[in-house]
Protein backbone atom coordinates (compact mmCIF):
# COMPACT_ATOMS: atom_id res chain seq x y z
CA UNK A 1 0.00 0.00 0.00
CA UNK A 2 1.02 3.47 -0.84
CA UNK A 3 1.28 6.35 1.48
CA UNK A 4 -1.39 8.14 -0.31
CA UNK A 5 -3.63 5.45 -0.69
CA UNK A 6 -4.13 4.62 3.20
CA UNK A 7 -7.73 5.19 3.85
CA UNK A 8 -9.68 7.28 5.71
CA UNK A 9 -12.90 6.55 5.90
CA UNK A 10 -14.97 7.12 9.10
CA UNK A 11 -16.81 4.47 11.41
CA UNK A 12 -15.92 1.52 13.40
CA UNK A 13 -13.02 3.40 14.83
CA UNK A 14 -14.85 6.72 16.43
CA UNK A 15 -12.79 9.48 17.54
CA UNK A 16 -9.43 7.39 17.15
CA UNK A 17 -7.09 6.27 14.80
CA UNK A 18 -5.22 3.10 13.84
CA UNK A 19 -2.26 2.85 12.42
CA UNK A 20 -1.00 1.28 8.71
CA UNK A 21 2.24 1.00 7.30
CA UNK A 22 2.54 2.11 4.39
CA UNK A 23 5.18 2.80 1.54
CA UNK A 24 6.41 6.33 0.91
CA UNK A 25 7.78 7.98 -2.81
CA UNK A 26 10.99 6.92 -1.87
CA UNK A 27 9.45 2.93 -1.43
CA UNK A 28 10.42 3.35 2.21
CA UNK A 29 7.49 2.02 5.15
CA UNK A 30 6.29 4.87 7.33
CA UNK A 31 3.51 4.65 9.92
CA UNK A 32 0.42 6.61 8.68
CA UNK A 33 -2.75 7.09 10.71
CA UNK A 34 -6.22 6.06 9.40
CA UNK A 35 -9.52 7.16 10.29
CA UNK A 36 -10.80 3.42 9.43
CA UNK A 37 -11.80 1.58 5.93
CA UNK A 38 -15.09 1.05 4.26
CA UNK A 39 -14.98 -2.69 4.20
CA UNK A 40 -13.74 -3.00 7.77
CA UNK A 41 -16.97 -0.55 8.45
CA UNK A 42 -19.36 -2.44 6.25
CA UNK A 43 -18.26 -6.12 8.10
CA UNK A 44 -18.71 -4.66 11.58
CA UNK A 45 -22.10 -2.88 10.41
CA UNK A 46 -23.87 -6.11 9.04
CA UNK A 47 -22.45 -8.11 12.34
CA UNK A 48 -23.73 -5.34 14.74
CA UNK A 49 -27.10 -5.51 12.83
CA UNK A 50 -27.50 -9.51 13.37
CA UNK A 51 -26.80 -8.45 17.07
CA UNK A 52 -29.32 -5.62 17.52
CA UNK A 53 -31.58 -8.06 15.77
CA UNK A 54 -31.26 -10.80 18.10
CA UNK A 55 -31.98 -8.31 20.96
CA UNK A 56 -34.79 -7.27 19.48
CA UNK A 57 -36.36 -10.74 19.34
CA UNK A 58 -35.27 -11.26 22.84
CA UNK A 59 -36.72 -7.82 23.94
CA UNK A 60 -40.17 -8.84 22.54
CA UNK A 61 -40.00 -12.86 23.98
CA UNK A 62 -39.00 -11.23 27.26
CA UNK A 63 -42.13 -8.94 27.29
CA UNK A 64 -44.23 -11.76 26.25
CA UNK A 65 -43.39 -13.43 28.95
CA UNK A 66 -42.15 -16.24 27.46
CA UNK A 67 -38.02 -15.34 28.70
CA UNK A 68 -36.93 -13.99 31.63
CA UNK A 69 -35.17 -10.51 31.97
CA UNK A 70 -32.41 -12.21 32.28
CA UNK A 71 -32.19 -13.83 28.76
CA UNK A 72 -32.12 -9.72 27.59
CA UNK A 73 -29.57 -9.01 29.69
CA UNK A 74 -27.10 -11.72 28.26
CA UNK A 75 -28.25 -11.13 24.96
CA UNK A 76 -27.50 -7.15 25.27
CA UNK A 77 -24.04 -7.71 26.71
CA UNK A 78 -22.99 -10.19 23.58
CA UNK A 79 -23.04 -12.88 25.61
CA UNK A 80 -24.29 -17.30 25.40
CA UNK A 81 -25.12 -19.52 28.27
CA UNK A 82 -21.50 -20.65 28.31
CA UNK A 83 -19.88 -17.68 28.58
CA UNK A 84 -22.21 -16.37 31.40
CA UNK A 85 -22.09 -19.07 33.36
CA UNK A 86 -18.00 -18.97 33.22
CA UNK A 87 -18.36 -15.46 34.21
CA UNK A 88 -20.92 -16.33 37.74
CA UNK A 89 -19.64 -19.81 38.16
CA UNK A 90 -23.21 -21.22 37.91
CA UNK A 91 -23.43 -24.28 35.82
CA UNK A 92 -25.10 -23.63 32.03
CA UNK A 93 -28.13 -26.19 32.75
CA UNK A 94 -29.09 -23.70 36.15
CA UNK A 95 -27.90 -20.40 33.60
CA UNK A 96 -30.62 -22.01 30.95
CA UNK A 97 -32.93 -22.48 33.71
CA UNK A 98 -33.02 -19.07 34.58
CA UNK A 99 -33.83 -17.38 31.48
CA UNK A 100 -37.52 -18.98 31.99
CA UNK A 101 -39.54 -16.30 33.69
CA UNK A 102 -40.87 -19.11 36.52
CA UNK A 103 -37.36 -19.91 37.58
CA UNK A 104 -35.76 -16.33 37.37
CA UNK A 105 -38.56 -15.41 39.94
CA UNK A 106 -37.90 -17.69 42.12
CA UNK A 107 -34.41 -16.82 42.16
CA UNK A 108 -32.63 -15.85 45.60
CA UNK A 109 -30.88 -12.74 46.13
CA UNK A 110 -27.21 -14.50 46.42
CA UNK A 111 -27.72 -16.09 43.00
CA UNK A 112 -29.43 -12.43 41.10
CA UNK A 113 -26.52 -11.12 42.79
CA UNK A 114 -23.56 -13.44 41.49
CA UNK A 115 -26.26 -12.37 38.21
CA UNK A 116 -25.38 -8.56 38.75
CA UNK A 117 -22.25 -8.41 39.09
CA UNK A 118 -21.65 -10.42 36.09
CA UNK A 119 -23.52 -7.94 33.76
CA UNK A 120 -22.29 -5.04 35.61
CA UNK A 121 -25.53 -4.18 36.62
CA UNK A 122 -27.38 -3.54 39.70
CA UNK A 123 -30.33 -6.51 41.01
CA UNK A 124 -32.67 -4.06 41.04
CA UNK A 125 -31.87 -3.67 36.68
CA UNK A 126 -31.13 -7.01 36.26
CA UNK A 127 -35.22 -7.53 36.84
CA UNK A 128 -35.84 -5.11 34.43
CA UNK A 129 -35.44 -4.47 30.45
CA UNK B 1 2.11 7.42 41.18
CA UNK B 2 3.20 8.35 37.69
CA UNK B 3 6.11 6.74 35.59
CA UNK B 4 7.72 9.10 33.31
CA UNK B 5 6.78 6.55 29.98
CA UNK B 6 6.46 7.41 25.89
CA UNK B 7 3.41 6.33 24.36
CA UNK B 8 4.20 5.33 21.08
CA UNK B 9 1.25 4.07 18.84
CA UNK B 10 1.41 1.06 16.99
CA UNK B 11 -0.31 -1.29 14.33
CA UNK B 12 -0.65 -4.29 16.83
CA UNK B 13 -1.42 -4.22 19.91
CA UNK B 14 1.05 -7.03 21.27
CA UNK B 15 4.10 -6.25 19.04
CA UNK B 16 3.43 -2.13 20.30
CA UNK B 17 3.41 -3.13 23.70
CA UNK B 18 6.91 -5.28 23.39
CA UNK B 19 8.45 -2.32 21.10
CA UNK B 20 7.15 0.06 24.41
CA UNK B 21 8.38 -1.91 26.75
CA UNK B 22 11.55 -2.68 25.66
CA UNK B 23 12.29 0.97 24.95
CA UNK B 24 11.39 2.09 28.45
CA UNK B 25 14.23 -0.29 29.60
CA UNK B 26 16.70 1.43 27.63
CA UNK B 27 16.47 -1.30 24.58
CA UNK B 28 15.49 1.03 21.81
CA UNK B 29 13.34 -0.60 19.84
CA UNK B 30 10.34 -0.13 17.30
CA UNK B 31 7.31 -2.15 16.26
CA UNK B 32 8.05 -3.97 13.10
CA UNK B 33 11.32 -5.16 14.56
CA UNK B 34 9.43 -6.67 17.32
CA UNK B 35 6.61 -8.48 15.60
CA UNK B 36 9.20 -9.96 13.41
CA UNK B 37 11.73 -11.37 15.99
CA UNK B 38 8.56 -12.40 18.28
CA UNK B 39 7.49 -14.15 15.07
CA UNK B 40 4.33 -12.12 15.14
CA UNK B 41 2.91 -13.60 11.63
CA UNK B 42 0.54 -16.34 10.97
CA UNK B 43 -2.80 -17.84 9.56
CA UNK B 44 -5.23 -20.37 10.91
CA UNK B 45 -9.06 -21.08 10.02
CA UNK B 46 -10.43 -23.42 12.47
CA UNK B 47 -13.55 -24.32 11.23
CA UNK B 48 -14.21 -26.43 14.66
CA UNK B 49 -13.69 -23.42 17.15
CA UNK B 50 -16.49 -20.95 16.68
CA UNK B 51 -16.36 -17.69 18.43
CA UNK B 52 -20.49 -16.56 18.67
CA UNK B 53 -21.51 -19.71 16.43
CA UNK B 54 -18.68 -18.10 13.56
CA UNK B 55 -15.51 -20.58 12.47
CA UNK B 56 -12.64 -18.30 13.80
CA UNK B 57 -9.92 -17.14 11.34
CA UNK B 58 -6.96 -15.83 13.27
CA UNK B 59 -4.34 -13.89 11.35
CA UNK B 60 -1.61 -13.77 14.54
CA UNK B 61 -0.38 -16.56 17.43
CA UNK B 62 -1.34 -17.09 20.59
CA UNK B 63 -1.38 -13.70 23.09
CA UNK B 64 2.20 -13.63 24.67
CA UNK B 65 3.90 -14.79 22.20
CA UNK B 66 5.50 -11.90 20.41
CA UNK B 67 6.51 -10.53 23.56
CA UNK B 68 8.13 -14.10 25.34
CA UNK B 69 9.63 -14.98 21.73
CA UNK B 70 10.95 -11.59 21.30
CA UNK B 71 12.65 -10.74 24.63
CA UNK B 72 13.67 -14.38 25.03
CA UNK B 73 15.62 -13.60 21.67
CA UNK B 74 17.12 -10.69 22.91
CA UNK B 75 17.96 -11.90 26.03
CA UNK B 76 15.73 -9.50 28.01
CA UNK B 77 14.47 -11.13 31.32
CA UNK B 78 11.16 -10.72 32.16
CA UNK B 79 8.42 -12.43 34.97
CA UNK B 80 5.20 -13.09 33.64
CA UNK B 81 2.49 -13.82 36.27
CA UNK B 82 -0.99 -15.01 36.17
CA UNK B 83 -3.59 -14.54 38.95
CA UNK B 84 -6.46 -16.84 40.96
CA UNK B 85 -6.97 -13.94 43.10
CA UNK B 86 -8.34 -10.36 41.48
CA UNK B 87 -7.90 -8.74 44.37
CA UNK B 88 -4.10 -10.12 44.90
CA UNK B 89 -3.80 -9.44 41.12
CA UNK B 90 -4.45 -5.29 41.72
CA UNK B 91 -2.43 -5.30 44.50
CA UNK B 92 0.61 -6.84 42.63
CA UNK B 93 -0.06 -4.67 39.87
CA UNK B 94 -0.04 -1.50 42.39
CA UNK B 95 3.22 -2.83 44.01
CA UNK B 96 4.86 -2.57 40.85
CA UNK B 97 3.72 1.04 39.87
CA UNK B 98 5.13 2.01 42.48
CA UNK B 99 8.39 0.61 42.21
CA UNK B 100 8.72 2.67 38.82
CA UNK B 101 8.15 -0.23 36.39
CA UNK B 102 5.54 -0.26 33.86
CA UNK B 103 3.43 -3.15 33.21
CA UNK B 104 2.08 -5.26 30.49
CA UNK B 105 -1.38 -6.76 30.71
CA UNK B 106 -3.34 -9.21 29.08
CA UNK B 107 -7.08 -7.57 29.08
CA UNK B 108 -10.81 -8.76 27.66
CA UNK B 109 -11.45 -5.59 25.45
CA UNK B 110 -15.06 -5.93 26.13
CA UNK B 111 -14.63 -4.38 29.29
CA UNK B 112 -12.25 -1.43 28.57
CA UNK B 113 -14.99 1.72 28.65
CA UNK B 114 -11.97 3.32 26.35
CA UNK B 115 -12.09 1.39 23.73
CA UNK B 116 -13.83 2.16 21.02
CA UNK B 117 -17.50 1.08 21.37
CA UNK B 118 -17.77 -0.50 18.19
CA UNK B 119 -14.80 -3.26 18.60
CA UNK B 120 -15.91 -3.90 22.32
CA UNK B 121 -16.70 -7.61 21.78
CA UNK B 122 -15.83 -10.29 23.67
CA UNK B 123 -11.85 -10.46 22.28
CA UNK B 124 -9.48 -11.61 25.49
CA UNK B 125 -6.35 -11.13 23.62
CA UNK B 126 -5.69 -7.17 23.79
CA UNK B 127 -2.41 -6.22 25.22
CA UNK B 128 -2.12 -2.66 27.11
CA UNK B 129 0.58 -1.40 29.53
CA UNK B 130 -0.59 0.26 32.60
CA UNK B 131 2.37 3.51 33.82
CA UNK B 132 0.71 4.78 36.67
CA UNK B 133 -1.92 6.12 38.90
CA UNK B 134 -3.94 9.19 39.18
CA UNK B 135 -6.90 9.80 41.29
CA UNK B 136 -7.59 6.36 41.91
CA UNK B 137 -8.06 6.01 38.29
CA UNK B 138 -5.02 3.47 36.26
CA UNK B 139 -3.26 5.57 33.54
CA UNK B 140 -2.79 3.32 30.22
CA UNK B 141 -1.01 3.29 27.37
CA UNK B 142 -3.05 1.43 24.82
CA UNK B 143 -0.89 1.17 21.61
CA UNK B 144 -3.62 0.42 19.64
CA UNK B 145 -4.90 4.26 20.38
CA UNK B 146 -3.78 7.58 19.93
CA UNK B 147 -3.33 8.87 22.97
CA UNK B 148 -2.81 7.52 26.22
CA UNK B 149 -5.62 7.23 28.68
CA UNK B 150 -7.58 6.31 32.08
CA UNK B 151 -9.56 3.39 33.15
CA UNK B 152 -11.17 3.30 36.90
CA UNK B 153 -9.59 0.40 38.74
CA UNK B 154 -13.02 -1.52 38.89
CA UNK B 155 -13.15 -2.01 35.00
CA UNK B 156 -9.53 -3.10 34.62
CA UNK B 157 -10.03 -5.88 37.02
CA UNK B 158 -13.15 -6.85 35.49
CA UNK B 159 -11.15 -6.64 31.96
CA UNK B 160 -7.98 -8.45 33.72
CA UNK B 161 -10.70 -11.80 34.63
CA UNK B 162 -12.77 -11.27 31.25
CA UNK B 163 -13.92 -15.13 30.70
CA UNK B 164 -14.31 -16.98 27.59
CA UNK B 165 -11.52 -18.39 24.94
CA UNK B 166 -8.00 -17.15 25.88
CA UNK B 167 -9.09 -15.82 29.52
CA UNK B 168 -6.37 -13.62 30.56
CA UNK B 169 -6.24 -14.62 34.05
CA UNK B 170 -4.73 -11.44 35.59
CA UNK B 171 -1.84 -11.76 33.33
CA UNK B 172 0.90 -9.63 33.83
CA UNK B 173 4.69 -8.93 32.73
CA UNK B 174 7.01 -6.93 33.04
CA UNK B 175 11.32 -6.61 32.54
CA UNK B 176 12.91 -7.19 35.28
CA UNK B 177 16.49 -6.57 33.26
CA UNK B 178 18.19 -6.34 30.12
CA UNK B 179 21.38 -8.01 28.17
CA UNK B 180 23.89 -4.84 27.63
CA UNK B 181 24.38 -5.74 23.77
CA UNK B 182 21.91 -7.74 22.09
CA UNK B 183 22.57 -9.52 18.80
CA UNK B 184 20.26 -8.35 16.50
CA UNK B 185 21.37 -10.22 13.38
CA UNK B 186 20.71 -13.47 15.50
CA UNK B 187 17.33 -12.61 16.64
CA UNK B 188 16.17 -11.71 13.54
CA UNK B 189 17.25 -14.84 11.70
CA UNK B 190 15.57 -16.69 14.28
CA UNK B 191 12.18 -14.75 14.19
CA UNK B 192 12.29 -15.05 10.36
CA UNK B 193 13.18 -18.92 10.18
CA UNK B 194 10.11 -19.49 12.94
CA UNK B 195 7.76 -17.68 10.50
CA UNK B 196 8.75 -19.89 7.58
CA UNK B 197 7.99 -22.51 9.60
CA UNK B 198 5.10 -21.47 10.64
CA UNK B 199 3.82 -20.52 7.23
CA UNK B 200 5.09 -23.30 5.17
CA UNK B 201 5.01 -26.46 7.78
CA UNK B 202 2.68 -25.90 9.59
CA UNK B 203 0.21 -29.20 9.62
CA UNK B 204 -2.50 -29.19 7.07
CA UNK B 205 -5.09 -28.25 6.54
CA UNK B 206 -5.76 -25.41 9.02
CA UNK B 207 -2.69 -23.09 9.52
CA UNK B 208 -0.30 -21.19 6.53
CA UNK B 209 -0.45 -21.54 3.39
CA UNK B 210 -1.95 -24.54 3.48
CA UNK B 211 -4.69 -22.86 5.61
CA UNK B 212 -5.52 -20.19 3.33
CA UNK B 213 -6.20 -22.20 0.67
CA UNK B 214 -8.13 -24.58 2.66
CA UNK B 215 -10.24 -21.79 3.79
CA UNK B 216 -10.41 -20.47 -0.11
CA UNK B 217 -12.01 -23.72 -0.53
CA UNK B 218 -14.85 -23.44 1.75
CA UNK B 219 -15.74 -19.56 0.94
CA UNK B 220 -16.81 -21.38 -2.36
CA UNK B 221 -19.09 -23.99 -0.47
CA UNK B 222 -20.52 -21.72 1.90
CA UNK B 223 -23.35 -19.98 -0.26
CA UNK B 224 -24.71 -23.56 -1.43
CA UNK B 225 -24.12 -24.76 2.08
CA UNK B 226 -24.82 -22.09 4.47
CA UNK B 227 -27.93 -20.30 2.90
CA UNK B 228 -26.74 -16.15 1.85
CA UNK B 229 -27.43 -15.02 5.09
CA UNK B 230 -25.06 -16.96 7.02
CA UNK B 231 -22.42 -17.12 4.31
CA UNK B 232 -22.54 -13.48 4.31
CA UNK B 233 -21.77 -13.58 8.54
CA UNK B 234 -19.42 -15.67 7.92
CA UNK B 235 -17.92 -13.40 5.24
CA UNK B 236 -17.67 -10.55 7.25
CA UNK B 237 -16.10 -12.06 10.28
CA UNK B 238 -12.99 -12.77 8.00
CA UNK B 239 -13.01 -9.42 7.27
CA UNK B 240 -13.20 -8.08 10.92
CA UNK B 241 -10.43 -10.31 11.92
CA UNK B 242 -8.55 -9.20 8.79
CA UNK B 243 -8.85 -5.50 9.02
CA UNK B 244 -10.36 -4.52 12.32
CA UNK B 245 -7.52 -2.47 14.45
CA UNK B 246 -4.36 -4.77 15.09
CA UNK B 247 -5.43 -8.28 14.36
CA UNK B 248 -5.09 -7.42 10.57
CA UNK B 249 -4.11 -9.71 7.71
CA UNK B 250 -3.18 -7.38 4.87
CA UNK B 251 -1.80 -5.06 7.52
CA UNK B 252 0.22 -7.98 8.91
CA UNK B 253 1.85 -8.39 5.64
CA UNK B 254 2.55 -4.21 5.66
CA UNK B 255 4.25 -4.42 8.72
CA UNK B 256 6.10 -7.71 7.59
CA UNK B 257 7.45 -5.54 4.75
CA UNK B 258 8.72 -2.61 7.04
CA UNK B 259 10.28 -5.56 9.37
CA UNK B 260 12.44 -6.83 6.22
CA UNK B 261 13.09 -3.57 4.70
CA UNK B 262 14.53 -2.98 8.73
CA UNK B 263 16.12 -6.29 8.66
CA UNK B 264 17.83 -5.58 5.54
CA UNK B 265 19.56 -2.93 6.85
CA UNK B 266 21.22 -5.11 9.65
CA UNK B 267 21.82 -8.61 7.98
CA UNK B 268 23.92 -8.74 4.39
CA UNK B 269 21.19 -9.95 2.08
CA UNK B 270 20.27 -6.62 1.52
CA UNK B 271 19.27 -7.01 -1.62
CA UNK B 272 17.22 -10.24 -1.45
CA UNK B 273 15.14 -9.09 1.93
CA UNK B 274 14.48 -5.48 0.13
CA UNK B 275 12.73 -7.91 -3.02
CA UNK B 276 11.12 -9.58 -0.30
CA UNK B 277 9.31 -6.64 1.16
CA UNK B 278 8.53 -5.57 -1.99
CA UNK B 279 6.94 -8.96 -2.94
CA UNK B 280 4.64 -9.02 0.40
CA UNK B 281 3.35 -5.54 0.29
CA UNK B 282 2.24 -5.93 -3.51
CA UNK B 283 0.53 -9.25 -1.71
CA UNK B 284 -0.81 -7.28 1.21
CA UNK B 285 -2.45 -5.17 -1.25
CA UNK B 286 -4.18 -8.40 -2.56
CA UNK B 287 -5.31 -9.00 0.48
CA UNK B 288 -7.12 -5.85 0.74
CA UNK B 289 -8.19 -6.39 -3.07
CA UNK B 290 -10.16 -9.71 -1.24
CA UNK B 291 -11.61 -7.66 2.02
CA UNK B 292 -13.15 -5.00 -0.99
CA UNK B 293 -14.44 -7.67 -3.02
CA UNK B 294 -15.67 -9.46 0.44
CA UNK B 295 -17.14 -6.60 1.61
CA UNK B 296 -19.15 -5.96 -1.81
CA UNK B 297 -20.48 -9.36 -1.32
CA UNK B 298 -21.58 -8.11 2.21
CA UNK B 299 -23.40 -4.83 0.78
CA UNK B 300 -25.40 -7.38 -1.86
CA UNK B 301 -23.85 -4.57 -4.69
CA UNK B 302 -24.02 -7.18 -7.33
CA UNK B 303 -21.42 -7.14 -10.39
CA UNK B 304 -19.68 -9.13 -12.30
CA UNK B 305 -16.20 -9.73 -10.04
CA UNK B 306 -18.21 -9.30 -6.68
CA UNK B 307 -18.90 -13.90 -6.14
CA UNK B 308 -18.02 -15.82 -3.42
CA UNK B 309 -16.05 -17.25 -5.69
CA UNK B 310 -14.24 -14.35 -6.96
CA UNK B 311 -13.40 -13.69 -3.48
CA UNK B 312 -11.99 -17.37 -2.90
CA UNK B 313 -9.86 -17.33 -6.25
CA UNK B 314 -8.32 -14.13 -4.55
CA UNK B 315 -6.95 -15.85 -1.31
CA UNK B 316 -5.73 -18.69 -3.82
CA UNK B 317 -3.99 -15.90 -5.33
CA UNK B 318 -2.47 -14.97 -1.88
CA UNK B 319 -1.81 -18.46 -1.22
CA UNK B 320 0.77 -18.90 -3.90
CA UNK B 321 2.28 -15.40 -3.51
CA UNK B 322 2.96 -15.75 0.10
CA UNK B 323 4.11 -19.42 -0.37
CA UNK B 324 6.97 -18.05 -3.16
CA UNK B 325 8.06 -15.46 -1.06
CA UNK B 326 8.37 -17.68 2.33
CA UNK B 327 10.52 -20.15 0.48
CA UNK B 328 12.30 -17.28 -1.34
CA UNK B 329 12.82 -15.67 2.17
CA UNK B 330 13.61 -18.73 3.87
CA UNK B 331 16.50 -19.81 1.14
CA UNK B 332 17.75 -15.91 1.87
CA UNK B 333 18.34 -16.07 5.46
CA UNK B 334 20.13 -19.39 5.20
CA UNK B 335 22.10 -18.39 2.64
Amino acid sequence: MRKDDVPQDEGVLGIWHEISYAVNKEGKYVQVPSAGWEPANVANELARRQIRQQIEEVRQQVKKGALSPLAYHMIRNNMDERLLSQYTGIPKKKVRCHLTPKRFKALNRQYLKRYADALDLSIDDLGRI
Amino acid sequence: MLIDFHHRQSAHCESGVTANLLSHCGLEIDEPLAFGIGAGLFFAYLPFFKVDHIPMTTFRMLPGMIFGRATKMLGVKVKVRRFHDPQKAMIELNRLLAKNIPVGLQVGVYWLPFFPEALRFHFNGHNIIVYGKKNGDYLISDPTLDAPVSCSSRALQKARFAKGPLAPKGKMYYVTGSMAQPDFSRAIIKGVRRTCFFMLKSPRPFAGVHGIRYLAKKIKLWPKKLGKEKALLYLAQIIRMQEEIGTGGAGFRFLYGAFLQEAADILPQKESLLKISREITETGDRWREFALVASRICKDRVGAGNTFEAAADILLDCADREKNFFQELKRSINS
